[in-house]
C-alpha cells in the first residue's frame, strides 16, 4: 500500500450512494461510520480497499461502503479474502463477519485464518444472537438466554470468541463496545498498522433481537467502572475515580484498589499486548469484571505471505524454469519424423 | 479456439496389463508370481505367463546376475504372448530395478521395497546414486514402499520366526499390493498356504498376515493403476514426452496463466484421485503459481473465488465429494459471474464410493448441484494428453466469458499416462481477458461484451472502478442490489444466455468412421480410448455403417449435435453411469437414445462393447 503523504479523503469518500438498511438504531451505524473514519487515517488508498463478507446483518457492510467489496456466502469470508490477498499483497483486505458467520457455520475458516496470520483485518461483529435470521441463539449466546430457537433456555454454552481466536494463534486481538465510536476508529487504525491477521470484537446490541444484552458493561452511567480499556505499556487501571486495577494473586487476576491495604500504583500490573506468551493476554479476555477491552494482544509474528514471498524468491532466483516452455521440454523428450 | 489433439494414435484403453514381479533369487517372486497368475486366471482373466530366474539357484545375494523375475500378462481379451512392455514392474531390490528397467515404458509404474535402496545393495547393483533420490526415474510413476520394515512390524507378534523367514515373506506383502491394484481377492492364495503350510500354521499365519498387511496397505495409501497403455501406432510428427493426466491438466493451467498474462491461484483440498494435481502445482513457485492448500473443500473453491476477483487466473481441484462442498460457492462465482475453473477427477460415488475407481457419475452434479438456476460451462477431457487442451480451453473460456467452467476428467485419465505432442506457448490460442484497466464515465460492473454477454472484469487496486459484487440478485443495469421481480427474470435469462453463446466458440462434432449410417455411437469424456478401440475394431471388421462421436463439450453441446444425431437411424450413449449425460441429450433432442451403461469402478471393455453395437446392427 502507497502511503500518501497527506490525508486526501474524508469519510465521505469510503460511503457510497446506497441506502443503509440495518435497524434504526442498530450499532452497526457506529461500526461503518468509525470504519470510514478511520480509513482516512490509515494511508491506503481507496481503490486498495477491499471489505469481504459472509452472510448475516452484519454481512451487508461491503454494499455500503466506497470501496471494492463482496458479499460472499455464509461463513466463508476470511477464505475468499485470504484469496484476495493472497492473489494481491497490495490490498488492504477487510473481513466483516458476525458471531453465527465466523464461529458457526464459518468457524472452520476463522480459526485457520487467525492461525496462518494472513495480513488482513477481521471485524467480528458480536451481538450474541442471529438478526437476519430473527432469532435465534447463536455459538456466543449464554446458557440459559431465551431465543426463538431455544424459547426455554439456550442449552449450549458459548464461545468466547478473544479465548477461541488466541488459541487459534491470533497475534492480534482488540475488543471495544459497539457504542464507543472514537476508541473503535483508533482500534481500526492500529489493526490496519498491525502486520497479521487482526481481529477486533466488537460488543454490538442488537436493538431487535437481543437488546440491552451488554449494557452492563458498555452503558455510560456503568462504563468507566465495569469496563477495563487496556493500553500496551500502561497500568491496567480502570474506573470513575481511576483508582481500581489489577494485580496477580498467585494464578489468578484480582481486582484491587489503589489506596486500599497498601495498594499502590505501583502494584498494578502493566499491559504487555505484545508478548508472545498468550497466557496473560487470555486471562484478559476471560475476565468478567472488570470486561476488558482494547487491545488485548497484538504480538508481531512473520505472516504468511513474508514466507510464501520469501520462498518463491529463493526458487525463482535458482530455478532453471523460467517460461512453461522450459518445463515441458525439460527432462525425457523424444522426437516423431 | 484450441483443437485437440488427435487423440486415436495416442491413447488405447488398456485391454491387458503386464506385470513383472523381479527380486532377489531368494525373494520367492516365482511363488508371488504364480499365485497372481493362478489368481487372475480364476478371476475369469487370460492368462500368459513368463518366468525367468538365474541359473544358479542360490546366485550371491543382491548381484545383478542374481536377479529372478517372474512376468505374468494378464487381460480381458485373448492373450496370446507374456507381453512386450511391462505396466507394472515390481523391483524387490536395486538390482531387480536395474535389470528390469529397460522393459518398462516412460510412464508406467514401478513398486520398489524402498528398505533395499541402501548403500550395499546399491554398490551390488552397481548404482553410483540412489536412482530414487537421483531423479533419473521421473518419467516413471515410483511408488515407494519400505516392505521390508512393514513386513516386519506385520509379523512381530508371531512366535517361532528366524529373522530369515520374516524377511523372505515381504513377497507376499508385494503380491498383497497387487492384489489391490487389480482387483484381485486375496483368497486364492490364502486357500494355498493353508495346503502348502498344513503342518506349520504359523507359517499359514505369518503369509496370510503379510499378504493381508500388503492389500490393506495398498488400500490405505489410495494405490491406483496406471489405466493407459501407450499405443505405438503411427503419430503427428513433433517432439513428444510421456505424461499422465494430471500432470497434463495441471501444464494446461501453466500455459493458460502465461499465454493470458495472469499469475496462476490453486485452492485446493487434498482428495482422490485429483491431489497429484495440487502435488504438480506446489512445484511451480519459479512461474510464480500461487498453491494453497486450503482448511477444507470450501475453502478451496472460496479462496480461489477471491483470487478470481483480485485479478488471478482462479482455479480449484477436486474429486465428487469435493464437488458438493463445493456447490454452493460455485453458485456465487456464477452469479458474481467470475472467472473459474473447477476441475473434478470423478470416482466411483455416491459418497465416499470407490475413491480409486473411475466412474462418470458427476455429470448431473456438475450440471445441476447447485441451488437456483445455475448454468455454468462444463466441459471433459478424454485422454491423458487431452487433459492438457482442456484444461487450457477451460481457463480460455472462463476468462473469455466471465463464468465458471466445470473440467471434468476421471480417475482413469488422470492416472493414465500417454504420449502428449508438446505445445509451446506460443503456438496456443489467444487468451484475451475482460480486464478493464482504468476507470470510466458511468461504469457498471455488470457492462458486457454484446457478443458474448461477458461482463468486465475490474480488479481491485484499479482507481475509480470501485465497485461491489455479491451473492444477492442484482439490477442488469447498474449491478446494484435488486428484488424487483422482472429483473430477476432478466439476470437469469442473461446468466443462461450467456453459457448458450459459448456455443459459437467451440468446435463442431467431428464423426469417425462413418459420418451417417445405423448406428452412431456416443460417448463423452475418459471413455473415448474404449469406445473408439471398439468402433474401430468394427471399422475393421468391415462395418461402415456405424460411426462415432464422443463429446468433450457438454454445456452447452456443439452446435452441430442435432444435425450429426439426424444422419444416423439409431444412436447409443455408452457411459460408465446409469445414463447421465443420455437424459440430458433426450432433455435436448426428441429421439430415441439408446443406452450401454456400466457402473463397476472400471472401464468398458472392448468384448462387450462389440458385442453389444453387433447386437443393434445385426
Amino acid at each position: 500500500m502507497e502511503t500518501l503523504t497527506a490525508n486526501k479523503y474524508t469519510y465521505k469518500d469510503f460511503a457510497n450512494d446506497q441506502e443503509v438498511r440495518w435497524c434504526p438504531g442498530c450499532d452497526d451505524y457506529v461500526i461503518l461510520r468509525s470504519v470510514q473514519k478511520a480509513l482516512p487515517e490509515m494511508g491506503v488508498k481507496k481503490e486498495d480497499v477491499v471489505f469481504i463478507s459472509g452472510i448475516g446483518c452484519s454481512s451487508r457492510f461491503p454494499y455500503y461502503m466506497g470501496t471494492y467489496g463482496m458479499h460472499g456466502i455464509h461463513g466463508r469470508a476470511p477464505a475468499i479474502a485470504s484469496g484476495v490477498k493472497l492473489a494481491n499483497p497490495n490490498l488492504s483486505v477487510w473481513v466483516i463477519t458476525g458471531d453465527g458467520d465466523s464461529m458457526a457455520i464459518g468457524g472452520n475458516h476463522f480459526i485457520h485464518v487467525l492461525r496462518r496470520n494472513i495480513n488482513l483485518n477481521i471485524i467480528l461483529f458480536n451481538n450474541e444472537i442471529y438478526g437476519l435470521t430473527k432469532g435465534q441463539f447463536s455459538p456466543t449466546s449464554l446458557v440459559g438466554q431465551k431465543t426463538k430457537s431455544s424459547p426455554f433456555g439456550n442449552t449450549q454454552p458459548p464461545f468466547s470468541p478473544g479465548e477461541l481466536a488466541i488459541g487459534a494463534q491470533a497475534r492480534f486481538f482488540a475488543r471495544i463496545g459497539g457504542n464507543a465510536p472514537k476508541e473503535m476508529t483508533d482500534i481500526f487504525i492500529e489493526a490496519e498498522k498491525f502486520k497479521g491477521t487482526s481481529l477486533v470484537e466488537v460488543l454490538q446490541n442488537c436493538v431487535i433481537f437481543n437488546d440491552g444484552c451488554y449494557v452492563k458493561y458498555t452503558d455510560k452511567s456503568v462504563r468507566e467502572d465495569k469496563q477495563l480499556f487496556v493500553e500496551h505499556g500502561k497500568p491496567m487501571i480502570f474506573g470513575k475515580e481511576r483508582d481500581k486495577g489489577l494485580v496477580l494473586n498467585k494464578l489468578k487476576l484480582e481486582v484491587v484498589t489503589i489506596g486500599e491495604n497498601g495498594i499502590t500504583e505501583e502494584d498494578i500490573l502493566v499491559h504487555d499486548a505484545k508478548e508472545k506468551d498468550p497466557t496473560m493476554h487470555q486471562m484478559l479476555v476471560r475476565l468478567e469484571y472488570p470486561l476488558v477491552t482494547g487491545i488485548i494482544r497484538s504480538y508481531d509474528d512473520v505472516t504468511l505471505e513474508e514466507r510464501e514471498d520469501a520462498l518463491t524468491a529463493q526458487i525463482k532466483a535458482k530455478s532453471e524454469f523460467k517460461k512453461t516452455d522450459d518445463l515441458f521440454f525439460s527432462g525425457e523428450t523424444y522426437e516423431v519424423k | 479456439m484450441i483443437t485437440a489433439e488427435k487423440p486415436r494414435t495416442q491413447a488405447e484403453a488398456l485391454e491387458a496389463v503386464v506385470i513383472r514381479f523381479v527380486g532377489d533369487s531368494g525373494d520367492g517372486m516365482q511363488l508371488t508370481g504364480t499365485q497372481f497368475s493362478d489368481t487372475s486366471a480364476m478371476f475369469g482373466n487370460d492368462v500368459a505367463t513368463f518366468p525367468n530366474y538365474p541359473s544358479e539357484i542360490r546366485a550371491p545375494q543382491g548381484s545383478l546376475y542374481g536377479v529372478s523375475g517372474f512376468q505374468v500378462h494378464i487381460g480381458s481379451v485373448e492373450i496370446s504372448t507374456p507381453g512386450d512392455n511391462v505396466d507394472l514392474l515390481v523391483a524387490m531390490n536395486p538390482a531387480g530395478l536395474k535389470t528390469n528397467l529397460y522393459a518398462v515404458k516412460p510412464g508406467q509404474t514401478i513398486i520398489v521395497d524402498s528398505d533395499s535402496f541402501a548403500k550395499k545393495n546399491l554398490e551390488k547393483a552397481q548404482y553410483v546414486t540412489n536412482p530414487l533420490e537421483d531423479g533419473s526415474l521421473s518419467n516413471y510413476r515410483v511408488i515407494q514402499v519400505p516392505m521390508s520394515s512393514l513386513t516386519k512390524e506385520a509379523l512381530k507378534d508371531i512366535e517361532g520366526l528366524d529373522q530369515k523367514m520374516i524377511t523372505r515373506s515381504k513377497n507376499m506383502f508385494a503380491l498383497g499390493m497387487v492384489y489391490w491394484l487389480y482387483s484381485r481377492s486375496p483368497e486364492h492364495t490364502i486357500e494355498f498356504f493353508n495346503k502348502k503350510f498344513k503342518t506349520k500354521p504359523h507359517l499359514i499365519e505369518a503369509n496370510t498376515k503379510v499378504l493381508n498387511a500388503g492389500y490393506f496397505y495398498a488400500e490405505t495409501i489410495e494405490l491406483i493403476p496406471n489405466s493407459y497403455s501407450v499405443s505405438p501406432a503411427k503419430m503427428q510428427s513433433g517432439t513428444y514426452r510421456i505424461i499422465m493426466g494430471n500432470t497434463a491438466t495441471a501444464w494446461g493451467f501453466l500455459a493458460a496463466a502465461e499465454k493470458s498474462g495472469l499469475e496462476l491461484f490453486l485452492g485446493s483440498y487434498p482428495i482422490t484421485p485429483a491431489t497429484d494435481i495440487l502435488h504438480e502445482l506446489v512445484k511451480h513457485k519459479h512461474f510464480g503459481v500461487k498453491a494453497f492448500q486450503a482448511e477444507d473443500e470450501i475453502a478451496g473453491i472460496t479462496s480461489a473465488i477471491g483470487a478470481s476477483f483480485a485479478g488471478d487466473l482462479a482455479i480449484t481441484t477436486t474429486s465428487g465429494p469435493g464437488l458438493a462442498l463445493k456447490g454452493e460457492a460455485l453458485g456465487l462465482a456464477m452469479m458474481i459471474e467470475l472467472p473459474l475453473v473447477v476441475v473434478n477427477v470423478q470416482r466411483g460415488g455416491p459418497s465416499t464410493g470407490l475413491p480409486t475407481k473411475t466412474e462418470q457419475s458427476d455429470l448431473l452434479q456438475a450440471m445441476y448441484g447447485r441451488n437456483g438456476e445455475s448454468p455454468v460451462i462444463v466441459i471433459a477431457a478424454s485422454t491423458p494428453a487431452n487433459c492438457f487442451t482442456y484444461a487450457y480451453q477451460a481457463a480460455k473460456l472462463a476468462l473469455e466469458h466471465m463464468t465458471p467452467v466445470v473440467l471434468l476428467t476421471d480417475g482413469y485419465i488422470a492416472n493414465g499416462s500417454a504420449p502428449w505432442k508438446i505445445r509451446k506457448v506460443e503456438d496456443l490460442p489467444e487468451i484475451k481477458t475482460r480486464l478493464v484497466k482504468e476507470g470510466k464515465e458511468d461504469w457498471h460492473p455488470y457492462n458486457r461484451d454484446e457478443i458474448t454477454l461477458a461482463r468486465d472484469w475490474a480488479v481491485p487496486g484499479t482507481p475509480g472502478l470501485e465497485h461491489r459484487v455479491g451473492g444477492l440478485e442484482k439490477d442488469a443495469g447498474t449491478g446494484n442490489v435488486s428484488h424487483v421481480p422482472q429483473n430477476h427474470e432478466v439476470m437469469t435469462q442473461v446468466r443462461a444466455e450467456k453459457v448458450r453463446r459459448v456455443q459459437s466458440f467451440i468446435p463442431e462434432l467431428v464423426p469417425e468412421f462413418a459420418s451417417e449410417g445405423d448406428l452412431l455411437i456416443i460417448g463423452w469424456g475418459g471413455t473415448y480410448g474404449s469406445l473408439h478401440t471398439a468402433a474401430k475394431q468394427l471399422y475393421d471388421e468391415g462395418f461402415r455403417n456405424i460411426g462415432f462421436a464422443h463429446f468433450n463439450y457438454i454445456n452447452p453441446l456443439p452446435k452441430n449435435t442435432e444435425e450429426l444425431f439426424s444422419k444416423f437411424k439409431k444412436i447409443i450413449v455408452c457411459e460408465l453411469n446409469t445414463g447421465q449425460f443420455a437424459s440430458i441429450l433426450r432433455m435436448n433432442f426428441s429421439r430415441e437414445f439408446l443406452q450401454y451403461n456400466k457402473v463397476q469402478g472400471l472401464p468398458f471393455a472392448n468384448t462387450e462393447l462389440i458385442e453389444k453395437f453387433k447386437q443393434i446392427v445385426e
